[in-house]
């Protein structure tokens, strides 16, 4: 059963694809060689990608993400900062997704400090996210990227906190 | 990539031996993922194809290799920083660009500005942190970006 959305989903791939057999029975060069280059990177990904995202739907079920919320809020220091990093390592997904989670810590009361180190944490941390540049860059890679971005990030956060001023409010992101 | 396989079968045996139920759900879960990203991937793969047809090793390497300096770091965080690419795409991405003689620097860059920099959802950022701070923060991780991008190019 072929869905509509499936059909918009794999507009581009189902035009490529027509492309690709026309230019393989007409022996159309430039198609080959794109195709080529194509089979190569395709049978690279199909090959892990499977296995990264099994890990990632396991992590998933496992993690007690309700018990890590638990602790937002409690302490502004380096407890809360801790707290507000380890919640931002295990939820997965676009920058965007922390904005109304920022709020949310916002009103549980953790410093504007820790909002902005979970901001960073969100963006650079995810362990979801480590399988896959572990997988394709390596461990080396991770390693340095996880230790040199922890550091700016905190210090982004420190500097955010001087910057906004006390005033500062993170607003529930419906208004204008 | 011997690691990643090893890590996959003892999780999944661990989680199987723990809750068969949980590890099912997990699975399911996972395989949804990959189903719901597969589109966008193969639209990244069929671009990436053409493009590197397109363009000659020669330039890649030129504008973006070991040598490209300034004009490759640039290039990288320009993209980096307006591109909306998901992780999970990113990545792989990232491998078939050093392959071609990408330098490190340069697909480090990519990579942190990709994260840290949202170009095209700072109207988002505004409602929730008012244009002041959501500026300040996506210039602060720009150049927090380039330079953490910069030492792992330094140390690779």
């Amino acid at each position: 059963m072929i869905h509509k959305k499936m059909l918009k989903d794999y507009f581009w791939f189902i035009l490529f694809a027509i492309f690709i057999i026309g230019s393989l029975s007409l022996g159309f060069d430039p198609g080959l060689k794109i195709y080529a280059n194509f089979s190569q990177f395709f049978l690279e990904m199909i090959t892990f990608l499977p296995l990264m995202f099994l890990l990632v739907g396991l992590f998933d079920v496992w993690v007690p993400r309700e018990r890590i919320e638990r602790h937002i809020g409690h302490g502004s220091g380096l407890v809360g900062m801790f707290w507000v990093i380890l919640l931002a390592t295990v939820q997965p997904g676009p920058l965007y997704g922390a904005f109304p989670v920022a709020y949310i810590l916002f009103e549980k009361g953790a410093s504007i400090r820790n909002i902005f180190i979970y901001l960073g944490a969100f963006s650079c941390m995810g362990i979801p996210m480590y399988t896959f540049e572990i997988g394709f860059l390596g461990l080396k890679f991770w390693f340095l990227r996880f230790v040199f971005s922890l550091l700016v990030f905190i210090i982004i956060g420190i500097i955010m906190e001087k910057y906004v001023g006390r005033d500062f409010r993170v607003r529930p992101g419906t208004g204008r | 990539m011997l690691i990643l396989i090893l890590a996959a079968m003892l999780s999944i045996i661990l989680s199987f031996i723990a809750d068969k139920q949980k590890t099912l759900e997990g699975i399911k879960r996972g395989l949804k993922m990959f189903l719901n990203l597969l589109p966008a991937l193969l639209t990244v793969l069929t671009l990436v194809s053409i493009f590197l047809y397109l363009v000659p090793d020669k330039t890649i390497i030129k504008l973006l290799g070991a040598k490209s300096g300034i004009v490759g770091v640039a290039i990288a965080a320009a993209v980096g920083s307006i591109a909306l690419i998901p992780g999970f795409i990113a990545f792989p991405l990232a491998k078939i660009l050093l392959a071609k003689g990408v330098s490190y620097t340069v697909v480090a860059v990519f990579i942190t500005t990709l994260i840290m920099v949202g170009v095209l959802t700072l109207p988002v950022e505004f409602k929730y942190f008012g244009k002041k701070a959501a500026i300040m923060r996506n210039v602060l991780s720009f150049f927090g970006a380039i330079i953490v991008g910069l030492l792992i190019g330094l140390f690779l």
